[in-house]
């Protein structure tokens, strides 16, 4: 619902009367009682419609066989301004780097979005989704497979029509 | 014609028994549900949904809300005067709840044991105990924001009793003009009168009807009229230190008098338990439950029926809830007077009309016994005609007078600079 500023005109004191103005008034909150279409949004049984930039939960890409696209590169720690990924890298027989580790906290992100920006091979993603309440503290540190079994709508960074930002 | 007497011996009693259990039932399931109805309707008229989830449509809301205060703490500040600020909400509670005894809710019940009037007492004094209740109710205020200790909680106080004295006055004024015309004070007679009259005494009285309704919501401290609670200006006023139960108890005191005097209007101005047409009038007229008088003066008997008394309930309720819905609507409509405003409609308006329409209305009443006008509806359209002229006057009169002037006639005041005179410089 667009807001919008009305601009009142009021009227000189010569013209104003309480009764009629309390009477419109009255006229007024009747309508808008009566009124069958109301702003309320029924939250848990109509679904909110996000923004397609809305930066929530992560979630981890995973290739075909299951595999999580994450390299291991270490660019997401750096750059994270939270201090809130841990990632332990390993590399296997065929000298492929894969994550060993790799935790998010949750409570210490802080939602800039800056890890999928900065993933060169598009593994770890902010999320269109913000339903994540648990009952204990830990359940709040998101470890690889907690990542890889999330299956919200990822964040959109940019245009989608543009994706290099051109 | 044995069944229409009245019930007495021991089923009476039960009868009586029954009645004071319903009906305080009833009261108090309808003030809970008030509270749900002042959330739903304020919420739908500010294009919310209001609450929803507790039970089909929030139904269960009031029970919700009356665990969450009974379990919340009670605190007591440590400077309050203890024993006064545990009795105030009990003072306040009371006579909110006590004032329905008086109030007929439908017309008599016949059983096999005799006929059940559907009134817990219908005590000879009436409006009398009405009114000495509801006046009660503004101790328990005042008590309870002196005993706060609180300077808010004071405030608040202090103007609740000027308030509550100011619009009583208006209040009883506006009453006599009904008493001339029933005759009497019980409020049984009061509904009489107005089915022997052909119409409700909100056209014949059309003006005390307005200024009744005004003062009834000053006296219960509903806005326009909350000066006592003023949440923008006191906190919450007079209850700003209480919490829990002791808090819901005021809560439910004004939600009380708001039934109270919501059911008080139906019954002073539109006839009661009263339904159009003669066919439910019932009345005891010297120890006989009569429908009326034909024109030589001969007793018409009623003949009273359950479907009868359900009837009448039924348009009781349909009145009493219209006045609810109006003072939630107006709550939810206009903004809070200033204190002055409030003493200056008070004083300087509400009295002097409600003054002079007692004369007028009591003049009229003389002219029309000393015509030879029969008690009948050329009597009420009469009445109609001149309270009509007083109503259409004092309406041009608030009109007209900016009695109440709002934020934009103060610009009025503002001082016009004409010319300035230049200062004399060192040289002259």
């Amino acid at each position: 619902m667009a807001i919008s500023v009305k601009v009142m005109n009021r009227p000189e004191p010569e013209d104003t009367s309480y009764l009629r103005a309390a009477l419109s008034g009255m006229a007024l909150t009747f309508r808008h009682l009566v009124n069958p279409s109301k702003v309320t949004q029924q939250y848990p049984e109509e679904p909110t419609d996000l923004s397609p930039r809305w930066r929530g939960t992560h979630r981890m890409e995973v290739h075909a066989d299951g595999r999580p696209k994450c390299v291991a590169c270490g660019l997401c720690p750096t750059v994270c301004p939270a201090n809130c990924i841990r990632l332990v890298g390993g590399e296997d027989d065929q000298g492929n780097r894969y994550p060993i580790v790799y935790e998010i906290d949750e409570f210490r992100c802080i939602f800039c979005g800056m890890c999928q920006e900065v993933c060169p091979v598009e593994a770890i993603h902010v999320g269109q989704h913000f339903e994540n309440a648990e009952y204990t503290r830990s359940r709040f540190v998101y470890d690889l497979d907690r990542l890889m079994e999330q299956d919200h709508p990822t964040t959109l960074l940019w245009d989608p029509s543009d994706p290099s930002s051109e | 014609m044995e069944s229409l007497q009245p019930i007495s011996g021991p089923w009476a009693l039960i009868a009586m028994s029954l009645k004071v259990t319903i009906i305080f039932g009833v009261v108090v399931l309808v003030v809970a549900y008030s509270t749900l109805a002042e959330r739903r309707v304020s919420a739908w008229i500010q294009d919310r949904r209001g609450p929803n989830r507790v039970g089909p449509f929030g139904l269960l809301q009031p029970v919700a809300d009356g665990i969450k205060n009974l379990l919340k703490e009670e605190t007591l500040p440590a400077t309050a005067s203890k024993a006064f600020f545990v009795l105030a909400p009990m003072f306040v509670l009371v006579p909110s709840l006590v004032t329905f005894a008086v109030i007929p809710i439908a017309a008599p019940l016949p059983t096999p044991a005799g006929i059940v009037d559907m009134i817990i007492a219908d005590v000879p004094i009436g409006i009398l105990y009405v009114l000495a209740f509801s006046s009660l109710a503004v101790y328990g205020v005042v008590l309870g924001g002196w005993a706060s200790n609180n300077k808010y909680a004071f405030l608040g106080g202090l103007r609740a009793s000027a308030q509550m004295v100011s619009y009583e006055v208006a209040l009883g004024l506006s009453l006599i003009t009904v008493l001339m015309m029933s005759g009497n004070v019980t409020l049984t007679e009061v509904v009489w009168q107005q089915q022997q009259l052909g119409m409700w005494f909100a056209f014949p009285l059309s003006l005390a009807f307005i200024l009744f309704v005004i003062s009834a919501f000053a006296e219960t401290n509903r806005l326009p009229f909350d000066m006592p609670e003023a949440e923008s200006e006191l906190v919450t006023g007079y209850h700003t230190e209480y919490s829990a139960m002791k808090f819901s108890a005021f809560m439910i005191s004004e939600f009380g008098h708001m039934v109270t005097a919501s059911a008080l209007m139906a019954t002073l101005f539109l006839g009661g338990w009263d339904l159009p047409g003669t066919w439910d009038d019932a009345f005891w007229h010297e120890g006989q439950l009569i429908r009326g008088f034909t024109q030589d003066g001969v007793i018409v008997l009623a003949n009273p029926a359950w479907w009868k008394t359900v009837l009448t309930f039924g348009g009781f309720a349909i009145k009493t809830s219209f006045f609810m819905l109006l003072y939630i609507w107006i709550r939810w409509t206009l903004p809070r007077f200033r204190y002055d405003q409030v003493m200056a409609l008070g004083w300087k308006v509400m009295l002097p009309t409600a003054l002079a329409y007692a004369m007028l209305i009591g003049g009229t009443i003389l002219v029309l016994d000393e015509v030879g006008i029969r008690w009948g509806f050329s009597y009420g359209l009469a009445l109609t005609a001149v309270s009509g002229v007083a109503t259409a006057g004092f309406i041009f009169f608030l009109d007209r007078g900016r009695t109440i002037i709002g934020a934009a006639g103060q610009s009025r005041q503002k001082v016009s600079i004409t010319g300035i005179s230049q200062p004399a410089t060192a040289g002259d």
